[in-house]
């Protein structure tokens, strides 16, 4: 599903990702682990095309994202799933019109949208929220929206960056169950993280990213001795 | 239609929300549309005044001294006649001359009924066919007796060309800079919208939105400001043009034998070049101000 061929990015001078070769598979549900800075944003920014590849090949799905040109960066984008640490709801449209969004954007029709959104949002657990902002929601709450908004075009692939990181550790397992879930539908589940606990009771494929190199790639634990700061770590900065 | 209908309203939505911007670009276009208007109406005027005086090129006019009877007339009229290319010549006595006035000034003609004496001379009327001809007739009646002054309109024709010209090259420059000034503006106004809305454009991107899908509220509000200010510059140059014609259009056909174009005659035009403009800056303004915001 997500193919990565020797890829290479630099900074100039410095490391992003240095001849990474690695195979997601369809229905895979992967953790992507490593200290901050080893390279993990900047394997989720080429998976988008927000970033450009300086050698090697990335294809996601059918796509062939290495020589996409910008012009179909869209609709790539609009087959992925995509979760933040932060949410990124819309705070001035209410929860329905926040999934309904995703919808609007690949132009379903009005019927459509009444139709799906509901199923989402019942799927992830918040029907009865339909109608309120995001700032009147729990922060678990406001990810399940964000899931709901991910999912909500049936994406091959849902990328998560680091989804529990701004939650409660309850509140984070309740995430945790649905994105499980979602995996189970057999849609690939891509998962940045930074907690040892949810990683090593999950026990899914793991892959450790550091200075630019994947140096384990394994089922099972979460590998570093204890969580690491979870530094909060932009992946799409938009300031 | 569904798609239509999300961007018209994110439009209306993102004028409304930041109305004070949105009322300063509306007046920045409106002031640019309004110079343009002036020019527009000047040189419109000029040039038919021109076309009028045109018509009178290929006329040589040789006015005589009242002393001159009319064997001298005949004889200066045999002289002309003999020139290469001249196609015609007409002796117009003062009588006929005041006729003709009085026929071109219309409903002013009874102001010509005070003059008491008829003050115009008795003429002679040359047609020529050649520029040549023209110079021809021009140089020999002055020099023959009897006559006390030759009207050759070659020469004005020659200065009106000349400022009308001027006159289209100013507005162009003119234009060109008030052009620039208000897509400045326009793009300011519109770049606080998109400033405010950067977080959620960013999303809109991730989630798989095209540029298209992001830019189109933001071309529409462009487009709607300027089609907006375009009307009303349209409104307020007829109006204050027409009150223009109506005062003064009859004294300007006295003094110069040449109408002001009618102001409804005016009006379709100034329709659409406004509109045209007025548009073309709104959506200018806009695409400009997104391009930054839109490159991943």
């Amino acid at each position: 599903m997500i193919t990565f061929t020797n890829v290479t990015k630099m900074y100039g001078d410095n490391v992003g990702l240095e001849n990474v070769s690695v195979d997601i598979e369809k229905g895979d549900f992967v953790f992507l682990v490593g200290p901050s800075g080893a390279g993990k944003s900047t394997f989720i920014k080429l998976i988008l095309k927000e970033l450009d590849a300086d050698a090697g090949t990335i294809t996601v799905g059918d796509y062939d994202v290495t020589n996409l040109s910008n012009r179909e960066v869209p609709e790539l984008r609009s087959k992925i799933g995509i979760v933040f640490q932060d949410f990124r709801l819309l705070p001035k449209k209410t929860v329905f019109e926040n999934v309904a969004f995703a919808m609007e954007i690949l132009h379903r029709t009005k019927r459509q949208i009444r139709k799906r959104v509901p199923q989402i949002l019942s799927l992830v657990g918040i029907a009865d929220k339909a109608d309120r902002y995001p700032q009147e929601l729990s922060a678990g709450e406001q990810q399940r929206v964000a899931i709901a908004r991910a999912i909500v075009n049936n994406p091959k692939v849902l990328i998560a960056d680091e989804p529990t990181g701004n939650l409660d550790p309850v509140t984070a397992n309740g995430i945790m169950e649905l994105l499980d879930e979602i995996n189970m539908t057999g849609t690939t589940v891509l998962m940045v993280t930074h907690a040892k606990d949810i990683v090593d009771r999950m026990n899914k494929r793991v892959v450790a990213i550091e200075s630019g190199h994947i140096v384990r790639d394994e089922f099972g634990q979460y590998g570093y001795e204890e969580e690491m700061t979870a530094v909060r770590e932009e992946v799409f900065d938009d300031e | 239609m569904n798609r239509l209908g999300y961007t018209l309203k994110q439009a209306f939505q993102q004028i409304h929300r930041n109305k004070g911007m949105s009322l300063a670009s509306v007046f920045a276009i409106t002031a640019m549309l309004l110079i343009l208007g002036l020019f527009f109406v000047i040189s419109v005027n000029v040039n038919l005044f021109t076309e009028m005086v045109k018509q009178d090129y290929d006329k040589v006019e040789i006015y005589l001294l009242d002393s001159t009877d009319r064997a001298q007339a005949q004889q200066i009229m045999d002289t002309m006649k003999d020139i290469k290319n001249v196609s015609k010549v007409e002796y117009r006595s003062k009588a006929d001359a005041l006729k003709i006035m009085k026929e071109r000034w219309g409903d002013s003609g009874y102001l010509l009924d005070s003059l008491g004496d008829n003050p115009l001379p008795n003429s002679i009327l040359v047609k020529v066919n050649t520029l040549a001809a023209a110079n021809k007739v021009n140089s020999t009646a002055a020099k023959l007796s009897g006559v006390e002054s030759v009207k050759y309109y070659k020469e004005t024709v020659d200065k009106l060309t000349k400022i009308t010209d001027f006159l289209q090259i100013a507005a162009l420059v003119i234009m060109v800079f008030l052009v620039i000034v208000s897509i400045v503006v326009v793009s300011n106004t519109i770049k606080l919208t998109v400033f405010a809305r950067s977080r959620e454009i960013s999303i809109m991107k991730y989630i798989g939105a095209t540029n298209w899908f992001v830019r189109g509220p933001f071309l529409v509000e462009g487009i709607l400001i300027g089609l907006f200010s375009s009307l009303v510059s349209a409104g307020i140059t007829y109006l204050i043009y027409g009150k223009i014609v109506d005062a003064i259009g009859s004294k300007v056909m006295t003094i110069l034998s040449s109408p002001l174009v009618p102001a409804g005659y005016l009006s379709v035009n100034l329709i659409i070049i406004f509109v045209a403009m007025g548009v073309s800056i709104g959506a200018c303004g806009s695409i400009i101000s997104m391009r930054k915001f839109l490159n991943t």
